[in-house]
């Protein structure tokens, strides 16, 4: 669910227009817009209070076959809740292993890569000490 | 009397068209997309989610274009909307330790496990004007090197391991404190007081903080860690019973250290203070860090001396939405109260001077007779 929350809908509606047959369902609970409040740890990991909140999309779908998906999602994009639902439910069905292969493994990849990419300029910027001797011997 | 003040309804609609007008400024110029503005003005609209309290890139950025760059105006468009929405889940507290780190620095130790990573700083620039960007000119490609695996460990955790630093307590039983649903009671617990601080204006604590390193307040801080990079945020749905990713947010910490002089039954040791952010905002944990240790001094039995120590002066005038509310209203019409004022002023003025007159009229009367 990660990394269909990670995606952002126009991979999503690109793997959703690849797909052969395309599935029929429900929503249980269409696409809600609202917020998460995010919580912190004092000193990183004391006591816990509340930081803030950030928008979030849920959406809960249920296939023609009764297998119901999921979708919680960062942001406002209605869509990207409603694809990460049902790509959630579509893997717990008989095409799990497909959708796995094909569409959240080839995502995950991406994603990697993306972080790859930003680690590695990140670390052009660590710093080589050179120790200075002053004075004699 | 209380006399209704009515009218001026056409003359606002016209204020605000004027207002829509100079927000576009000159029509030959190109209009800011707001993807611009949360691409290329990335660190106001990391201030606007920060200190209007909910994180959405693209909705700061809406608000930034809105306020016309007035971050403040921005941040109150933010809170406005946020009142908007559901709340439909509290996260599992975010694993700052976890975090794929942008950017880690610390001024108390030179080589720490995992280095000093700068990141994209303003630091040890020049500060100098730069004229290629007034010319349309397109940066440089970064630099990259192979990335380093594994979580960066905490540099604080060397000083709590020799037992310089006291381990910081987990309380998950007890509710946390939140002043968007309470209101704000004093004494006010840590976590109330970081929640109010991390929405709290970078100005003003910024203020405080540098108040109480130049001797208002008795801190000597150390940087101890700042880190900035990304954090998945968790929760865990009810209908689910287990934790779901929902994405990735950016955030800066800063964890500052200060030495404690000890009592009769305490050794000395270090204490510390901690900010936390959305985005890039180190100025503003750096000085929330500061503010969070001086309102320590009470849990620490230190003497409460300056106005950073003191948390009802500080918490209650954090916030700069209430405070622009209430500095701003000022200009909204007051004739009715002012016009209270004005007959009581003229009355004393005119009692006082009656009385100097009917005390100086016998003076006269004597030197003429």
């Amino acid at each position: 669910m990660g990394v269909l929350a990670r995606a952002g809908s126009v991979p999503l509606e690109r793997s959703y227009a690849g797909l052969t047959c395309k599935p029929d369902y429900d929503f249980l609970r269409p696409p809600e817009v609202g917020m998460v409040m995010v919580q912190g740890r004092a000193d990183g990991n004391g006591k816990r209070f509340n930081l803030g909140e950030m928008t979030m999309t849920r959406c809960t779908v249920k296939l023609a076959d009764g297998a119901v998906g999921h979708g919680y999602v960062a942001g406002r994009d209605k869509r990207h809740a409603e694809l990460a639902a049902v790509f959630d439910a579509l893997l717990q069905t008989d095409i799990q292993s497909r959708i796995m292969n094909e569409i959240i493994r080839p995502l995950a990849e991406a994603q990697k890569q993306r972080r790859s990419e930003k680690a590695e300029k990140t670390a052009a910027t660590r710093v080589n000490f050179f120790t200075m001797v002053r004075g004699e011997d | 009397m209380y006399v209704a003040v009515k009218g001026g309804e056409k003359a606002i609609d016209n204020a605000h068209k004027l207002l829509a007008e100079q927000r576009r400024g000159d029509t030959n110029v190109p209009e800011l997309d707001v993807a611009q503005v949360r691409e290329q003005l990335s660190l106001a609209v990391d201030r606007v989610m920060t200190e209007g309290s909910l994180y959405d890139r693209d909705l700061a950025a809406l608000a930034v274009k809105q306020a016309q760059g007035d971050l403040v105006e921005a941040i109150f468009l933010l809170r406005a909307y946020r009142t908007t929405l559901p709340r439909l889940a509290v996260s599992s507290p975010i694993e700052t330790s976890e975090m794929n780190v942008e950017r880690r620095v610390s001024a108390t130790f030179k080589d720490i496990p995992g280095g000093q990573v700068l990141g994209p700083t303003f630091d040890y620039t020049h500060r100098l004007l730069d004229f290629k960007l007034l010319a349309d000119g397109e940066g440089t490609e970064p630099e990259t090197a192979p990335e380093q695996s594994g979580p960066i460990p905490r540099v604080m955790n060397i000083l709590t391991d020799e037992g310089l630093l006291d381990e910081s307590r987990t309380d998950d039983e007890n509710p946390v404190g939140d002043i968007t649903r309470d209101p704000l009671l004093y004494p006010a617990e840590r976590d109330v007081r970081l929640q109010n601080l991390a929405r709290g204006d970078e100005g003003f604590l910024l203020a405080l903080g540098y108040s109480s390193q130049r001797g208002f307040g008795d801190v000597h801080p150390f940087v101890g860690e700042i880190r900035m990079g990304e954090v998945a945020v968790s929760i865990v749905p009810e209908e689910l019973g287990f934790e779901v990713e929902i994405g990735d947010i950016t955030v800066s910490e800063c964890e500052m250290v200060t030495r404690f002089r000890g009592s009769k039954e305490e050794l000395p040791r270090f204490t510390r203070g901690y900010g936390l952010s959305f985005g890039y905002c180190e100025r503003k944990v750096m000085a929330m860090s500061l503010v969070d240790r001086t309102l320590q001094a009470r849990d620490m039995g230190e003497d409460l001396t300056s106005p950073a120590n003191d948390e009802e002066f500080v918490l209650s005038h954090s916030d700069n939405v209430e405070a622009q509310g209430f500095v701003q209203h000022l200009k909204l019409p007051h004739y009715v109260d002012f016009q209270a004022d004005l007959v009581m002023v003229r009355t004393m003025r005119e009692k006082i001077l009656a009385e100097r007159d009917k005390a100086e009229k016998p003076k006269t009367e004597e030197a003429a007779a």
